[in-house]
């Protein structure tokens, strides 16, 4: 174990514990950008830094492991300014456009300016000019707001396994682009929107929907597959307006394109509200309950299975159930109707 | 003819790029048809490939020896080789008014050559040459007869520190890399040398390619590692021929590969090819760009020292510090020791350029007063105009005033006046040089070179590049320098890698030492140097004028106006300050203030 103290407060932790992950421990606040803690420390961003007793330079707290008997500052006048100046520099190569911003409210960089009060800019002078429009209906990318951070990189990298996006350029112009400057064409899973920490990247069929107050959360299950990943459902009034997950959830945050950004079928026309029955063969499909369709299909089976025996019926069911689910449904199978004749796309 | 007659072309890149090989072959052409060569039975006449004496401005540089009788000429062309071998190898009376003057030798006596020592005097391209002068030796007395442990000891008492600019003591990084435990060391030799003006390791590489391997040898053989890598840049075409050649030659002999002089160690080097960025001389950046990745730098610790490429125990050591290795280890800790200053041992080569009269490649002991290296290595300032700086460092490093000038250059000197070694490159500036423009062309390029990974690198850069642009177009605010002052040192104090961290050198150093050129450009609206175009009016002296017309034929914005063979008038008005008339005329007759 090592003994270190940041803030004239001590805390025992860990081999390989950062000094950051320390800090959170103890409740220090330390700010970031670049950081995720779901993600390997990367030390662009050059907020988190610290000054550590023996140590020339202020150090960055995300990159820095902790050792025994390691003293921490986290503030100071001198990382104040550092800081300050960090932001007020990304500032000025950002649209400052919050009002009409997506991610307005929820975006890191306008809470930075929040939190080191900047009114007026010391620095001004030419702006990136990186837009570009994608054709795909998931993804849109404004990177006059990218800050660089290199989180969406990492994900893909790391999380992903895709490596969709890197870095191009040098200097000033220096920005994260798909191969040769092309059209974004990945997976589309989104893990890049779910952590940009700016409204850089967001979802296309967000944009324009309601956001702040009139937004009710709701948590939930994803219904696409077996796996469960736990969602939030964004509503405005009936209509579901954006699919989020918690980072502390089972699936850590992660969601794939169907969990992300498949759920316009909820409040789509062509959706089936009721049950439909076609009572003779080339007749209409005609409205009906539930308890009306579920005794006709009861029926039914009853009928087949006097006339032809049990195992003239058989039963598909499908991975995108759950564990239960598909439990209660072999159970069905099996006990209720009699056959062994079960299964589903990723077999019993 | 019974003489020994000996011709040495330089052919380092400075030496073709003068006409070096154009010239060797009408050496060999008129020598053959002079014959010369049918006249000797023994091989009398040799035409050496040698490397680079550091007198780069000469070239093509030409050694004639009879007798062992040396006569250096310089500024050679092919057309120069017929009268040469007419007279001074047929008729043995040198010719005169080619020889190299006093200045020349000024230039070469006040050095002390260890790296650069074998420099110009053997061919790079031949093993046989390079043993010739004790070559491998040194590895060969390292591999079997000293223990790894000794070996790392030997160059923590010569004092050898990392001459890629950290300055970094040599062997005690080797220590806490052979400290580690693992499976597989990596060694790296850093040849990645982006300096803008810097051609130290180049040339080192390309006139004794063997002295860099046989160091690489001897640092693998103390720490440990099996694999090596050779880190050179695309744009060294010639160093990374000569690489390769030395590499099989030394390959062949059994200085590489398994078993080394019979030992148990193996060594195997690997060269990657650098694609151009400055920031892959940042050792972790350079890691990453052999690993396949982007070369951006990562956070310290962990260093490459414990956990470097792949993840390994790595060790990287810059070129002229490897060349050293060979030279400590034949002569001892202790020569190696006497040499240099208290803290800084040795010596260091250095790119010498800018306005002096001898420009080229120098190696001057550990401590050598500014002032020495400037007025008698280097002659002097060129045209006999005033000193007014030295830029040492590169693009990372200050600048040096007159007030300094008995300096001494060593790690420790260079950095107690906000300055630093860097890789040794070193541009003298004179009075027609701007402080102001000077700051922003390093920042040009330091910007522009930036990974983009970090902010304060990234934007911080930017924005110290624009204030400074806008003070020189006559732009700058009240409040400018005490700005640039903040940015710089917020910039240098929170930036990632060591290129973030001294980009800002070149502005604090000049605000430091010439915020009086800073004031003038902001508040009198006048660039006292005469350099910055938009603070200048230009004018034509009446008497001085011919009425040529070239002038007014330069202006693109027609501001230029006069009768043919009558003085020419420049309106004011419509002039955009950019500078055609006054490079146009060849009287003198167009004037800036």
């Amino acid at each position: 174990m090592i003994n270190l103290t940041i803030d004239d407060k001590q805390i025992e932790v860990d081999e390989g514990t950062t000094v950051l992950e320390a800090a959170k421990e103890l409740g220090v606040p330390i700010p970031t950008l670049c950081h995720d803690d779901r993600l390997k420390p990367f030390g662009a961003c050059r907020l988190c830094i610290v000054e550590i007793a023996g140590m020339p330079k202020p150090v960055t707290s995300c990159t820095t492991p902790a050792t025994d008997g390691m003293v921490v500052k986290t503030v100071s006048e001198k990382l104040h300014r550092l800081r300050k100046t960090t932001v007020e520099l990304l500032l000025s190569d950002h649209p400052n456009d919050c009002m009409v911003c997506i991610s307005s409210g929820e975006c890191k960089l306008q809470e930075l300016a929040y939190l080191y009060g900047i009114r007026e800019n010391r620095f001004t002078g030419e702006m990136r000019d990186h837009n570009k429009i994608d054709t795909n209906p998931f993804i849109t990318r404004e990177q006059n707001k990218c800050v660089m951070c290199g989180l969406c990189v990492r994900v893909c990298e790391e999380v992903q396994g895709v490596g969709a996006i890197g870095y191009a350029e040098r200097g000033f112009e220096a920005r994260v682009t798909p191969p040769f400057g092309q059209n974004l064409d990945c997976e589309f899973c989104g893990q890049c929107v779910s952590i940009c920490p700016t409204g850089a990247l967001s979802g296309g069929i967000w944009a324009g929907k309601p956001r702040g107050d009139s937004v009710k959360f709701t948590d939930t299950t994803c219904t696409y597959c077996g796996c469960g990943c736990n969602i939030t459902l964004r509503s405005s009034g009936d209509e579901v307006v954006r699919v989020d997950s918690d980072k502390d959830n089972h699936n850590r945050g992660w969601l794939c394109v169907k969990g992300r950004f498949g759920f316009e079928f909820i409040n789509s026309k062509d959706r089936l509200t009721t049950p439909l029955i076609r009572r003779e063969k080339g007749g209409q499909f005609e409205k009906a309950t539930w308890e009306e369709a579920l005794d006709y299909v009861a029926g039914r089976f009853t009928e087949i299975k006097d006339k032809n025996g049990a195992d003239a019926v058989a039963g598909l069911c499908s991975a995108r159930c759950t564990n239960e689910e598909n439990y209660l449904f072999q159970k069905l199978m099996r006990a209720g109707i009699g056959t062994n004749n079960v299964d589903h796309c990723a077999r019993y | 003819m019974n003489s020994k007659v000996t011709v040495n072309v330089c052919m380092g890149t400075g030496g073709i790029a003068a006409g070096g090989d154009m010239v060797m072959a009408e050496f060999i052409k008129e020598l053959e048809a002079a014959g010369i060569e049918d006249a000797s039975v023994n091989e009398k006449c040799r035409l050496h490939k040698v490397g680079c004496r550091g007198f780069c401005a000469r070239d093509v540089l030409v050694d004639v020896a009879i007798d062992g009788e040396v006569s250096t000429y310089q500024y050679i062309q092919q057309d120069m080789v017929k009268r040469l071998v007419r007279e001074h190898v047929v008729g043995a009376r040198p010719v005169k008014e080619w020889l190299v003057g006093d200045d020349y030798h000024t230039f070469h006596d006040n050095q002390t050559k260890i790296v650069l020592g074998d420099l110009g005097k053997i061919d790079p391209e031949s093993i046989d040459e390079y043993m010739g002068v004790d070559g491998y030796k040194a590895a060969e007395k390292a591999l079997t007869t000293m223990t790894p442990t000794e070996v790392i000891d030997t160059v923590k008492e010569s004092g050898l520190r990392g001459r890629g600019g950290g300055g970094f003591p040599t062997g005690l990084k080797w220590g806490f890399c052979a400290a580690n435990t693992a499976d597989q060391f990596y060694l790296i030799c850093n040849a990645d040398e982006g300096d803008p003006g810097a051609f130290m390791d180049r040339s080192v590489i390309e006139g004794n390619p063997h002295a860099v391997i046989e160091g690489m040898i001897i640092a693998a053989y103390a720490i440990g590692a099996s694999i090596g890598y050779v880190y050179i840049r695309a744009e060294y075409p010639l160093a990374v021929d000569r690489l390769h050649m030395a590499l099989d030659s030394a390959k062949e002999k059994g200085y590489l590969g398994k078993k080394l002089f019979g030992t148990d160690f193996d060594l195997k080097i690997k060269v990657k090819l650098g694609a151009g960025a400055f920031v892959c001389g940042e050792e972790t950046a350079l890691i990453a760009s052999i690993e396949g990745e982007r070369g951006m730098p990562r956070a310290k610790p962990p260093f490459p020292a414990n956990k470097g490429l792949w993840g390994k125990p790595t060790i990287i050591n810059n070129v002229e510090t490897l060349a050293n290795l060979p030279h400590i280890l034949t002569k001892g800790a202790a020569w190696y020791a006497s040499i240099g200053s208290e803290k800084s041992k040795g010596t260091k080569v250095i790119a010498l350029t800018g306005k002096i009269r001898n420009t080229g490649l120098i190696e001057i002991p550990m401590g050598m007063p500014l002032k020495e290296i400037i007025f008698n290595v280097g002659g002097g300032i060129e045209g006999d105009k005033l000193f007014k700086a030295v830029q040492t460092g590169g693009p990372s490093g200050g600048c040096i005033p007159q007030q300094h000038i008995d300096l001494p250059v060593d790690y420790e000197g260079l950095a107690s006046v906000g300055s630093m070694m860097g890789s040794g490159g070193m541009v003298v500036l004179d009075e027609t040089d701007c402080m102001v423009n000077i700051s922003k062309f390093f920042l040009e390029f330091t910007q522009s070179e930036s990974c983009g990974k970090c902010v304060p690198c990234r934007i911080g850069t930017k924005r110290l590049l624009e204030i400074l642009t806008r003070i020189t177009e006559g732009e700058g605010k009240e409040g400018d320098i005490d700005l640039l002052l903040e940015l710089a040192e917020d910039v240098r104090d929170s930036s990632l890698c060591g290129l973030g961290m001294s980009a800002p050198n070149p502005v604090i150093s000049t605000i430091k030492y010439f915020r009086h050129e800073y004031e003038a450009h902001i508040k009198d609206k006048k660039c006292p140097a005469k350099v910055c175009n938009k603070l200048l009016t230009f004018f034509i002296r009446e008497d001085m004028c011919i009425g040529c017309g070239m002038c007014a034929r330069a202006c693109s914005v027609k501001a230029i106006t006069g009768e043919k063979k009558q003085p020419h008038k420049i309106d004011n008005k419509l002039c955009i300050q950019c500078g055609s008339c006054f490079d146009a005329c060849k009287f003198s007759a167009v004037l800036k203030e």
